[in-house]
């Protein structure tokens, strides 16, 4: 097994070095370059553990490997945050383009929207996913070492993507850029992050299947699905990064919106219901207000979100049935959306008093706000006379920052808060004081960053709509783009305040795992009792 | 018939119907006698073993209930 181990390395590695030398594009020659140190890495550590002793099978929860996901969760959203706000000024003040490719906005922003998605909300998903199932199912993480090859093999992706949109390789597909290898090697890795997770539930010493892993389930078998649909193509060769769509035209644009659609119902949705379903619960130590709701919450947003996707195409060439189809299925989404938020909310029944001092369970309920507001939001937008309002404006823009930056980003760091003082063993966070700063940066950046972009979305609407007596259309292009200015200054300084938020949560972290507070116990003075 | 109007009609008639029942079985499941209870045992699962597993069966060699 070693052997083979070593001869499969070793052959990747040589295989690498050779696309290397023979690759067309220099994103596809820096990839190869990657995986050829990634993989020659793996084949020396293999080498000199050759014949060692195995160490024997441990017990007990497996946490280093969610350590390592908060770990990464919190740098990738510091990063991706960090280049959404640079983006956003390049759009108020266009000389931050720097006159160089590799920073221009149309390949910075493809790497905001990966980074906090993907490597943000991803390793998100996946570090909490192990912890949550792990303890709903009393069974330590099924596979051995199999969920460090997802944690790293993601990590990989990540790098190879980020690093291919700075280089201009993308296969233009929105949340779906990354070029066929980096989609086949992102396959692997789902297929192994869905045996792992799957692994735990088999062997679970629960007699039940707790509500957060049907949801978790339900999005990684989703995204499993979508990801290989979206990515059918064929390289036009192997040594390069261009690909060939399989799909053409409207087929291909409804695949991609279905794809892109159930991105944000099954990863941004159901993925962090299942957060929700756990966190939420823990942290008020009060059990779920309805069970029988939070399933068919389930059911029915998985019924129903699988179907909206064409709203992302109304006044497109798709038939008009389809778009129809699709509004009506997003306004059916509200429900269920709804049902979700008040069954979170409830949970705090009796409980109310905890907001108080508990800033923690204050960030849960503004995210659970938040997933409610944009839940509503969305259906409305998908109706056909407001679409053609919204559609193309800045107000979609706003409507996916409130359900990313409300739900998504507050929920993900309700979480990190959660699981940083238990995961390195220290009875409490650093300072809650600073959460309360986090909390209240957050929640103003936010709000001025929707309200800018309601402002400048429906300006820009109506001004592209604006006809005079003759019927003649009264604004160019460019008089919306001087017109927003003020907005975009608006938004970007929102965006600063989120992402310093997000930089006094890792100092919050960081103090917390290192034990800053323990050493000094005279700062404990200063921090508020729990 | 070409393969668009053949996958709409299964669509719009025997796949929606078997869909919707679908559905309607798992919603109507849920108020079944009986699952009160263990909806309400599933709802506690968060607050067990949150620090230890169970113990293993495959390493103890032996049925272990707790």
């Amino acid at each position: 097994m070693e052997i083979l181990k070593l001869i499969v390395l070793a052959f990747i590695t040589i295989f690498a070095a050779m696309a290397a030398n023979f690759g067309q594009d220099a994103a596809y020659t820096l990839h190869a370059l990657i995986i050829m140190a990634v993989t020659f890495f793996l084949f020396i550590r293999e080498l000199r553990q050759f014949g060692d002793a195995k160490p024997v099978a441990e017990t007990g929860y497996r946490d280093d490997v969610i350590r390592a996901g908060v770990i990464a969760t919190s740098f990738w959203g510091v990063v991706g945050m960090l280049v959404g706000v640079y983006i956003a000024f390049q759009l108020a003040f266009p000389a931050l383009n720097l006159d160089y490719s590799f920073t221009t906005f149309g390949r910075l922003r493809p790497l905001h929207t990966s980074a906090v998605i993907f490597a943000f909300g991803g390793n998100a998903l996946i570090a909490t996913s192990f912890y949550i199932v792990q303890r709903t199912s009393a069974a330590r993480l099924w596979g051995g070492n199999l969920c460090w090859f997802v944690f790293w093999g993601y990590q990989l992706f990540i790098v190879m993507a980020a690093t291919g949109y700075l280089l201009g390789s993308t296969q233009s597909k929105e949340y779906a850029e990354p070029e066929w290898y980096s989609d086949i090697w992102l396959t692997i890795v789902w297929l192994s992050y869905l045996a792992v997770f799957l692994g735990t539930i088999v062997k679970r010493k629960e007699p039940h299947i707790y509500v957060a892993n049907w949801f978790f389930l339900s999005f990684i078998v989703t995204i499993a699905m979508l990801h290989v649909m979206n990515n059918l193509s064929l390289p036009v060769s192997i040594f390069g990064s261009k690909s060939v769509q399989l799909f053409s035209g409207v087929q291909d644009a409804l695949l991609q919106w279905w794809y892109g659609h159930n991105a944000v119902g099954f990863f941004l949705t159901s993925g962090f219901l299942g957060m929700m379903y756990y966190f939420v619960p823990k942290q008020a130590n009060r059990p779920v207000f309805s069970y029988k709701l939070s399933i068919i919450h389930f059911w029915s947003l998985t019924f129903l979100y699988i179907w909206a996707g064409p709203h992302h195409l109304l006044y497109t060439a798709l038939p008009d049935w389809a778009q129809t189809l699709g509004m009506a299925f997003s306004i059916m989404l509200w429900m269920p959306s709804w049902g979700g938020m008040i069954n979170g909310l409830m949970t705090l029944n009796g409980a109310w008093d905890k907001l108080r001092t508990d800033p923690i369970l204050k960030m849960m309920v503004l995210s659970l706000a938040f997933y409610g507001m944009s839940t509503f939001e969305g259906p409305v937008m998908a109706i056909k006379v407001v679409n053609s309002l919204s559609h193309y404006t800045d107000w979609t823009i706003g409507h996916v920052h409130s359900g990313a930056l409300g739900w998504n980003g507050m929920i993900t760091f309700s979480a990190l808060y959660y699981l940083t003082p238990r995961l390195w063993g220290r009875k409490e966070l650093f300072s809650l004081r600073m959460v309360n700063w986090h909390f209240w940066l957050a929640t103003i950046g936010i709000i001025l960053y929707v309200s800018s972009m309601w402002v400048t979305g429906i300006m820009e609407g109506l001004m592209w709509r604006e006809v005079d007596a003759q019927g003649f259309l009264v604004n160019s292009f460019a008089d919306t783009v001087s017109a927003k200015f003020p907005m975009y200054v608006v938004r970007g300084l929102g965006g600063l305040m989120y992402l310093s938020g997000a930089i006094i949560m890792c100092v919050n972290l960081w103090l917390t795992a290192t034990g800053a507070g323990i050493r000094k116990p005279s700062a404990a003075h200063a921090v508020p009792a729990e | 018939m070409d393969t668009y109007s053949l996958m709409r009609e299964i669509a719009d008639s025997w796949g929606l119907l078997a869909m919707v029942t679908f559905f309607l079985i798992v919603i109507l499941m849920l108020f079944r006698p009986g699952a009160n209870k263990m909806h309400k045992d599933a709802s506690q699962i968060p607050f067990h073993n949150d620090e230890q597993p169970l113990a293993d069966r495959e390493s103890k060699e032996q049925p272990l209930e707790k």
